[in-house]
């Protein structure tokens, strides 16, 4: 069998698919299914410093090709989340990603100071949610603000940190390169952009917030180009996302310049799929005779 | 994978499909169904109809994209499901009555079918807007059936003939229910709709806030104590 492993920063995964962030819980649904121990890795809920309740109204609504969700960050708080989600994820046997947003830099600083004081293999820190109107998104936006939130979290925190960027940055190379200056493990990207739905009977948005976020296979094209991009400006690790539903949309991420993958929208369509693109890219690598998966990583 | 054997069409819009296969499920809880490999992209929730030795089905009212393409598949196609999910309908004894309002009748066929004789008393009340169906289905399984045809059925329910009462409806119609007085102490669970991703209780988008605070619809419910939840 083809050996899946990749090394991303100073870490090993086994293979390199990753449930990305709020499709996936803390894992404990999904290992009803199937036995999520044979993932390279779980990205968690968005965790913030205090609850969150969310956003009111509608949540989801599908479009032609994929769907726009306004969940906006519920989660029961880090410390709830370290109390009651922590000691089940421990046991994994598979890299456990903490993702944590927030509005204020202060709120990002205590979430990840908490955070760091417990066994966690890496923080993904969200600086992309466009679903909460106060922040989050704001830090991904510009070069500058950017820049400061990571250089103040690396700071704080020895374990292993990610940035999740967003599509709706002005400028997506100019802050990868300023997160990676400032001292980041690696970057994550994309988290979903920013779109609108309307109910033309009652002249009234969708949802509540008005805007929401847009993930699935209609932003996979610009997902892999940015992905691209980022590859050839920065030297540290990608994880790769947006619209990835079958092993070959993963094949093209890391061929992008991923080197793991992290996959979403698909978990709601098939449970299993996670399972079924690790099974895809072994069998890829058997075919093509692919000794490492860094034989493919970047080579668009 | 399973394969359709029937699917066919009640009145206009309502359909009821038939899958084969050896299936599960308690009483209330649904499964996601997709008819089709990628586009619409999200499955579709459909209650447990009825459940026999080989075989499960669906009632369902074609509302858009997903439902019209159910709609249109032929005995022998294949179809997706993943289930049984959901916290249902509680197992529980004396005497119960069943409320549903339209397409919400749903779940209440299998809810009777399985109550039936563990319960002292089974009524069945069936609202409709225009024309009854199935009657003689839901009249297996009670021991009264109450219909009524472009009208309230709830003006027929006296809530006091009841230790329990499950509804599936139109939310005004459940809380109704849940507004009126009982001497007897008599418990409602109601059975909600919400749009769903995962269907699981892993993304979120289902949340409901009720009065123990947030809760997901595909996991913790769809079916709640009455009391709990706060009405549109
Ligand atoms: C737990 C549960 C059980 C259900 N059981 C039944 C049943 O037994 N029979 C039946 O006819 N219907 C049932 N419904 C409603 C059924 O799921 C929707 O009518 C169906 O999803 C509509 O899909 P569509 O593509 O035809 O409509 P569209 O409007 O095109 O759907 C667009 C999106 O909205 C969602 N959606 C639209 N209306 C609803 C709704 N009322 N509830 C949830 N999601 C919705 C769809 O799933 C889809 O994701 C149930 C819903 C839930 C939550
Ligand atoms: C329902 C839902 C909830 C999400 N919640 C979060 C979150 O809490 N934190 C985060 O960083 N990203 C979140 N995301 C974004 C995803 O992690 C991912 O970046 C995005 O959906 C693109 O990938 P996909 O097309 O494979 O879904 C969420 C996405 C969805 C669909
Ligand atoms: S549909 Fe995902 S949590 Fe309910």
């Amino acid at each position: 069998m083809s050996n899946t492993q990749v090394n991303f920063s100073s870490i090993e995964f086994k293979n390199p698919v990753i449930t990305a962030s709020g499709t996936f819980g803390f894992g404990r649904e999904y290992n009803e299914i199937y036995d999520i121990n044979a993932l390279g890795g779980i990205s968690t809920k968005g965790i913030t410093l205090k609850r969150r309740r969310g956003n009111k109204g509608m949540r989801i609504w599908e479009t032609p090709s994929g769907i726009m969700n306004s969940v906006g960050l519920e989660n029961p708080g880090v410390d709830d989340f370290i109390r009651d989600e922590l000691p089940f994820l421990k046991k994994l046997d598979t890299n456990m990603i903490v993702n944590i947003g927030g509005s204020t830099l202060e709120e990002y600083i205590e979430a990840v100071d908490r955070v760091s004081k417990q066994k966690v293999d890496m923080i993904e820190l969200n600086i992309s949610c466009p679903n909460v109107k106060e922040g989050g998104m704001a830090f991904g936006i510009k070069t500058k603000t950017a820049r400061k939130i990571v250089k103040e979290i690396r700071q704080i925190t020895n374990i292993p940190l990610i940035i999740k960027l967003s599509p709706n940055a002005e400028d997506i190379v100019a802050i990868a390169r300023a997160c990676e200056e400032e001292g980041a493990d690696g970057i994550s990207l994309i988290n979903t952009f920013k779109g609108l739905a309307i109910d033309i009977n009652n002249r009234k948005p969708i949802f509540d917030n008005i805007y929401a976020g847009l993930s699935g296979p209609a932003i996979k094209p610009i997902a892999l180009r940015m992905v691209n991009e980022v590859y050839k400006e920065v030297s540290i690790p990608i994880m790769g996302m947006g619209g990835i539903m079958n092993w070959k949309d993963g094949i093209e991420f890391m061929m992008a310049g991923a080197t793991c993958i992290q996959v979403g929208t698909a978990n709601f369509i098939n449970p299993h799929i996670c399972i079924e693109i690790i099974k895809g890219i072994e069998d890829f690598m058997d075919r093509e005779n692919i000794k490492s998966l860094e034989e493919i990583i970047g080579i668009i | 994978m399973a394969k359709i054997i029937g699917n066919e069409a009640l009145s206009e819009d309502i359909y009821i499909i038939i899958i084969e296969g050896k299936f599960s499920g308690e009483i209330g809880q649904f499964y996601m169904l997709r008819g089709w490999e990628e586009y619409p992209l999200l499955s579709r929730p459909l209650s447990i109809y009825d459940i026999n030795d080989g075989n499960i089905s669906f009632l369902y009212k074609v509302i858009g994209k997903g439902t019209k393409r159910l709609s249109e598949l032929k005995e022998g196609d294949n179809i997706n499901l993943q289930g049984p999910y959901g916290n249902g309908f509680p197992k529980v004894d004396g005497k119960v009555a069943l409320v549903g309002g339209g397409i919400g009748i749903a779940p209440l066929l299998y809810t009777g079918k399985i109550l039936e004789d563990k319960v002292d008393k089974l009524d069945i009340y069936l609202g409709f807007r225009e024309e009854a169906i199935l009657t003689d289905e839901y009249r297996k399984y009670s021991d009264e059936l109450y219909l009524s045809i472009g009208s309230n059925i709830t003006d027929q329910l006296d809530i006091n003939k009841y230790d329990y009462i499950f509804t599936c409806g139109p939310e005004p119609m459940m809380k109704k229910i849940v507004d009126m007085k009982s001497d007897n102490n008599t418990k409602i669970y109601v059975s909600l709709e919400k749009h769903m991703a995962c269907g699981i209780g892993a993304c979120l988008v289902c949340s409901c806030e009720t009065k123990k605070g947030m809760t997901r619809v595909c996991k913790d419910g769809p079916v709640y104590l009455g009391e709990e939840v706060f009405y549109e």
